[in-house]
């Protein structure tokens, strides 16, 4: 009887097609992505039932942190001519007498949230790269000196509000808050706020879900 | 692995040599390895860095009261809820007011499901009941919408409300922002149609201090 051949197949698979998809989804997932920035705080927000998306543009975020202090934030507005942070620092300047260069404007539009008071910002904005200032804003942290000062001596946090919202009336007001912070500290940067005719505000919150029975 | 082998085998039985044979598939393993690790990295962090924002609005500042008239709200359909020290929530029905005693006794209750949402839910059946049809129907089918005009939907069974509380929102000084938060997403899960936060009065807080423990 004959042999029944057996068909010598070759243990090697045709990884193509499974490459081609691979590589799609992967340039996918790059361009979409939008990282994180990087936070000059941890912050660990409450939650919320609420689905509705965190604004992107034209916000304002005020983070606080465990002890209450603020952190200031502004992105650069819908596209790239309208240049909110160089033009709020240069507003800033005026109001505190403080001259920044054009570097210096120039490198405080590239970089992100900050909590200091505003005599502190130009050595902030001079430190070299990202880690630098990390550790600048770590070192203020630690001879409690961070956060924005929001007593009523010296209200720096109203003023930046003030000339954000000269800068653009649509700004939205985002508050990114620890869930431990006292209350009465929330509650009294809601009230500057509020002196400055901002009465809506968006809580970050995360997203979690609960069950409702009616009976 | 197996090809190396493979190869390995081939060249100690024959002794000659041969010229070479290239083989034109080239091993991607490496490549789709880590094209997998890579993808899996975005996709976990696409899908978790969306943070949400819960929006409130909070009654404009009059610093002149007598130029508008604060709005007269009825008496029986105040709940005022107050958030107290140690995440205790005390509520009553209507106005604390001095002058005509007897005053409004507290009760207390908590956070947590059977807590104040049983309450919420209760005194806002109403209103409650009206939106879980509505959106019943829309997920059945038996309602068609278009999308956007859902929360105009929504807002016009809460503005026709007319026996639903008018919950007030008050707090001692020392409590934590995430129970704010809390009383406030509260109010969002039993759809109240009208809710404030408001400052805490000097009457409700010697109430607090005989309130039940």
């Amino acid at each position: 009887m004959a042999k029944i051949k057996m068909h010598k197949s070759s243990p090697h698979v045709d990884m193509t097609p499974m490459v081609d998809l691979f590589s799609l989804l992967l340039t996918f997932f790059m361009l979409t992505t939008s990282f994180r920035p990087q936070e000059p705080a941890a912050i660990d927000t409450p939650s919320s039932i609420s689905e509705k998306q965190a604004p992107e543009k034209e916000v304002l975020t005020l983070s606080l942190d465990k002890l209450g202090k603020v952190y200031f934030n502004i992105d650069n507005g819908p596209d790239t001519t309208t240049k909110f942070r160089a033009k709020l620092l240069e507003k800033m300047g005026e109001q505190y007498k403080i001259k920044y260069t054009d570097k210096q404007t120039e490198t405080f539009a590239k970089i992100n949230a900050f909590g200091m008071p505003v005599q502190y910002l130009a050595s902030w904005i001079d430190k070299k790269d990202g880690t630098e200032r990390d550790k600048f804003q770590k070192q203020l942290q630690k001879e409690n000196k961070a956060g924005i000062p929001t007593d009523s001596v010296d209200n720096q946090l109203a003023w930046w509000i003030f000339y954000a919202r000269q800068i653009d009336v649509n700004i939205q007001v985002v508050i990114k808050a620890e869930s431990e912070t006292d209350y009465k500290r929330v509650k009294e940067i809601l009230d500057i706020l509020q002196d400055k005719n901002v009465n809506k505000f968006n809580l970050t919150t995360n997203l979690e879900k609960v069950e409702v029975k009616l009976n | 692995m197996a090809q190396i082998i493979e190869n390995n085998a081939g060249k100690s039985e024959g002794g000659k040599r041969k010229p070479k044979k290239h083989s034109t598939a080239i091993d991607m393993t490496p490549m789709v390895d880590l094209m997998c690790l890579l993808i899996t990295f975005f996709m976990l962090t696409t899908a978790f860095s969306k943070p949400k924002a819960m929006e409130i609005v909070l009654p404009e500042k009059n610093d002149d009261t007598t130029k508008v008239k604060s709005p007269q709200i009825p008496e029986a359909r105040t709940l005022n809820i107050i958030l107290g020290e140690n995440e205790a929530i005390y509520w009553y029905i209507g106005l604390a007011n001095p002058a005509k005693p007897p005053l409004p006794v507290l009760t207390k209750t908590d956070l947590s499901k059977d807590g104040i949402r049983k309450l919420l839910l209760e005194k806002n059946k109403d209103v409650y009941q009206k939106i879980t049809e509505l959106k019943d129907k829309i997920t059945t089918g038996k309602l068609v919408i278009p999308k956007d005009s859902i929360s105009s939907e929504i807002k016009k069974i809460k503005n026709e409300d007319k026996i639903g509380p008018i919950v007030l929102i008050k707090a001692v000084d020392n409590i934590k922002y995430k129970e704010f938060v809390d009383i406030i997403d509260e109010m969002a899960i039993t759809n109240i149609a009208r809710y404030a936060v408001v400052d805490i009065n000097p009457v409700e807080l010697t109430m607090i201090q005989s309130a039940p423990k």
